[in-house]
């Protein structure tokens, strides 16, 4: 009997052996897989138990947690409802995040690598754990006056400050509001949020970083400064002057916004066709110029590039390997070249900092709930595009443009503006897409920015980025000027 | 001079020396250890209110206490009727016990049960009334061997409480198994008891009966067959454990009650054939019943793909399954701590599934702490087997530890996906009275068997 005895024993011990690898493999090795697991409410109850760390701007928060008496304990709040929708995002229970409550989630939640003593701390010592603060480059004027000025428009309004590459203000239209998701009904959340999923105009895509639009005469910047810089081509250089320049190796034609000639004479320079905003010089240089210079100039902007600010930024495109006519083409921001308008404010922000390049971010500083400091902003070069004689040349013309050229709508009494409009065709019968960016003061740059409007901001093919991009970017600049 | 006090001065010596104290160290042992668990089982209840509530609350400790005090109560009672019983088996069932009302406790503030509605109130009855049962049986009870007069009574015993719930009127079916008996507001599941009924009958049958069972037979492929004419008991109990999946729809208590059934004839004949058939027409009858029997079915297909959208969403599905893994995966390493978890999410976190609220909480290092503590119990009891000199006692030892092993298998096995999840109670844990009335009077019999070892003479050669 002895011998059936140890038998037995050895089975049992085996039975409970079995049960000590299963509880392993589940709570050491599977237990990653399956805390992100889609379905798994303790991850969302876990996460909602933090003191999520407040989105600061200026010191006040657009972004909290507040306490509150159910079983999430904390509610995320808010408090300028819309205004900050293309900022912060939205915060939901477990339907996912966006924005900087996505892009700093980790630090927000107190889970980032840089917090893990001070979690593992809490953790030991039984409190709930608390998020780290994060305040915003943002500027609340610049905001305010952006989200005001585009008004009902759909688009995008970007606003940096060109040495540092703080973002000053960041609005996209359609907004919503983030209090709308961030209530603690999940299926209410997802109602609201599939019902904004299939709202006209995409009011849950950030435009200024995640939208891709022609950039239409804006990307002269582009090409101007590579007749510039790369060819060593001087503004006076000359292009003919003609009314309808024929695509070579297709039946299409480029003519000029308004169909004539641009300025008097046979001949036209690289200055008067910057600051009038004429397509065919432009077109005729590029083919000059060529596919290379115009790629590594719009590259050396940031055209190509993955940003993350911290939310990631889609990279703009100048597409390779174009034939003449595509190149004619994307030397005035038609054809396949597309950038975000975040890009756009790069372009200006470049020639207003002396061709330097500041890579742009929100983030100035993260703090732990101790008030230390985890994270601070520094401003950071991205590159050097242009060389300072290349980037006043540019400068000037910009001026031009405002005061005598396509973009007098920009003006403003007393003070330099340096711009470049844009109006961008989508396709045959369809609304231009219309675009202002620029920077001022000129001889001082404080504040650069790109605006972009959707669908002719209503008006068709009517409108022009001088009449309905322009006064929007006016007001931005002016706003900034009292910085 | 008249000697009528010769006699008291005579006396005065005997009364004396009438009882000689002999330290009783293993008593004292125990002592220590119930004292130890005690302690660790108030701090449970304390750690569960910091967690959970936030503050102390002094009314469940006084609950706490009352259940200790029974405790030292079987301790005194063994100090008298069992001196030389095992010393660990009490302190152990108290702690799995203390533990369990600690994570049921825990539940009920989650679910916001209190007073009569609260199951840890009732669990705390219930423990009262199987640590007084276990008492009673140790005091009942001095020699094992009566017992096994009762072989035949025995198995009419289990047969009884088997079938009582099919009756009509008392028998009661909850989440799909008929398995509850239900008088007035009481409810209980006579199978727990049975399972103890049948150790017993098993253990007086094959005590004489072992020798027609493991001499004669045929050999086939290497291995002693025993005659068709047999073949009777084991073909009985298998047409019982089917009619347990069958008409009780309870896989569980099927496969415990077979399983018991094989390895204590193993034991007692030696003969590894009895194990190939009862595995094989254990397995045959399962495949069968998976077949034909559909909630068998889908505990087979809830195990296979249990991530499987289709199968967590459906209506007896894997939601169940997948939430106490996920339970289980957030507890990781140390756990979230008593109170800090979200146990409640996953149905049945009192009863079937406290092993994973335990693990949630606990963590690893819990489980493992746990499943230690059911291994050591589980070998104190063989341990009893190993020294023991009557068979009956020895093939009785094996039977209830092995029903403890078993269970525990099964329930945290199929908790942790190893094999399909059947609902059984995890000894001394679990909601629920019956399962404690009936794991206490195994400590009970286990205690009674360990004292008997002890005192048996031992032959020196």
């Amino acid at each position: 009997m002895t011998r059936e005895l140890k038998r037995v024993s050895v089975v049992v011990f085996l039975m409970f052996l079995t049960l000590f690898v299963s509880t392993t493999i589940i709570q050491y090795f599977q237990a990653g897989n399956l805390d992100g697991d889609a379905r798994n409410a303790r991850s969302i109850y876990a996460s909602y138990d933090t003191e999520r760390g407040p989105i600061l701007v200026d010191g006040q928060p657009i972004a909290l947690s507040v306490p509150t008496t159910d079983e999430f304990k904390y509610q995320r709040t808010y408090p300028a409802g819309p205004l900050y929708s293309a900022v912060t995002g939205y915060y939901t229970l477990g339907q996912g995040s966006s924005q900087i409550e996505q892009s700093l989630g980790d630090y927000l939640s107190g889970t980032s690598d840089s917090q893990f003593l001070d979690y593992l701390n809490r953790l030991v010592t039984g409190q709930n754990p608390q998020g780290a603060s994060v305040e915003l480059t943002i500027d609340p004027v610049l905001q305010q006056t952006a989200y005001d000025a585009l008004g009902d428009q759909r688009g995008a309004v970007v606003a940096i400050e060109p040495a540092t590459g703080k973002i000053l203000a960041m609005v996209s239209k359609p907004d919503y509001d983030p209090n709308s998701l961030a209530v603690h009904d999940t299926q209410q959340v997802i109602d609201t949020y599939d019902s904004l999923l299939a709202a006209d105009g995409d009011p849950l895509i950030n435009k200024s970083i995640n939208a891709l639009y022609p950039p239409g005469s804006t990307f002269k910047i582009v090409t101007t400064a590579a007749a510039v810089q790369t060819a060593g081509l001087g503004i006076d250089h000359t292009e003919p002057n003609l009314a309808r320049l024929p695509l070579p190796g297709s039946s299409n034609t480029v003519s000029n916004a308004g169909g004539g000639t641009c300025g008097g004479g046979d001949t036209t320079t690289i200055a008067t066709a910057f600051v009038l905003s004429c397509n065919i010089p432009m077109a005729e240089l590029g083919m000059e110029i060529g596919e290379g210079a115009l790629g590594d100039m719009a590259n050396a902007f940031g055209f190509g590039a993955e940003l993350s600010v911290p939310m990631d930024v889609s990279a703009s495109l100048y597409p390779r390997g174009l034939d003449d006519a595509q190149v004619a083409l994307s030397a005035f921001g038609q054809g396949s070249d597309v950038a975000t308008p975040l890009q756009i404010a790069m372009l200006s922000a470049a020639v207003a900092n002396g061709g330097t390049l500041m890579t742009p971010t929100l983030v100035d500083e993260i703090r732990a709930p101790d008030l230390s400091v985890l994270e601070s902003f520094e401003a950071k070069e991205l590159g050097t595009p242009l060389s300072s004689v290349t980037a006043s040349t540019l400068s000037a013309l910009m001026v031009d443009a405002v005061e005598s050229g396509a973009g007098t709508n920009a003006r403003i009494d007393g003070v330099s503006v340096a711009g470049k409009t844009g109006t961008a065709e989508n396709g045959e019968g369809d609304p231009y897409t219309l675009w202002f960016t620029g920077f001022a003061p000129a001889e001082n740059p404080r504040v650069a920015v790109a605006v972009v409007v959707e669908d002719g901001g209503g008006l068709g093919q009517d409108g022009t980025g001088n009449e309905v991009a322009a006064p929007i970017a006016q007001r931005v600049l002016e706003a900034g000027l009292n910085r | 001079m008249t000697g009528v006090s010769a006699p008291v001065a005579v006396e005065t010596p005997t009364k004396g020396v009438r009882r000689i104290r002999v330290p009783q160290k293993l008593r004292n042992l125990e002592l220590f250890l119930i004292i130890l668990v005690c302690s660790v089982n108030a701090f449970a209840v304390v750690l569960v209110q910091f967690g959970a509530l936030g503050y102390a609350d002094s009314t469940v400790v006084y609950l706490g206490a009352g259940l200790s005090i029974l405790v030292f109560g079987m301790h005194i009672a063994l100090r008298f009727v069992a001196t030389n019983a095992d010393p660990f088996i009490l302190p152990i069932a108290a702690l799995l016990n203390g533990i369990g009302i600690a994570m049921i406790y825990r539940i009920d503030i989650a679910e916001e049960l209190t007073g009569w509605e609260s199951t840890a109130v009732r669990q705390v009855v219930w423990t009262a009334v199987a640590v007084a049962i276990s008492i009673a049986v140790i005091l009942v009870i001095r020699n094992h061997r009566v017992l096994q007069r009762y072989t035949y009574i025995a198995m009419l015993v289990a047969a009884v409480l088997l079938l009582l719930p099919m009756l009509p009127g008392i028998g009661q079916e909850i989440n799909g198994a008929r398995v509850w008996i239900h008088v007035g507001s009481f409810s209980f599941q006579p199978g727990e008891v049975a399972k103890i009924a049948l150790a017993v009958f098993f253990a007086g049958y094959l005590v004489s009966r072992r020798d027609s069972l493991s001499m004669v037979g045929t050999k086939f492929l290497g291995m002693r067959f025993p005659r068709a004419r047999d073949l009777g008991p084991i073909l009985v109990l298998w047409a019982l454990s089917m009619s347990v999946i069958i008409f009780q729809r309870d896989l569980g208590t099927a496969l415990l009650y077979f399983g018991l059934f094989v390895v204590m004839i193993y034991v007692a004949t030696g003969r590894a054939s009895w194990v190939v058939l009862g595995v094989g027409l254990f397995l045959a009858g399962g495949v069968l019943a998976g077949q034909v029997l559909t909630y068998v079915n889908d505990r087979f297909t809830n195990w296979f793909d249990a991530f499987n959208p289709a199968n967590y969403e459906a209506v007896g599905g894997s939601y169940q399954l997948v939430q106490g893994l996920f339970g289980l995966a957030s507890g990781g390493m140390i756990g979230t701590g008593l109170g800090q978890g979200r146990p409640d999410i996953t149905p049945l976190a009192q009863s079937d599934y406290i092993i994973a609220s335990l693990g949630e909480e606990l963590g690893l290092a819990g489980m493992f702490a746990v499943l230690a503590l059911y291994l050591l119990f589980i070998a104190r009891g063989f341990r009893i087997s190993f020294a023991g000199q009557d068979d009956f006692g020895r093939l009785l030892g094996v039977g209830l530890s092995f029903t403890v092993a078993l269970q525990c298998f099964i329930v945290i096995g199929g908790v942790t996906r190893v094999i399909p999840l059947t609902g059984l109670t995890t000894p001394f844990m679990a909601a629920g009275g019956s399962s404690l009335v009936a794991n206490w009077i195994i400590v009970a019999l286990l205690l009674r068997l360990s004292d008997t070892v002890r005192n048996q003479p031992r032959l020196v050669i």
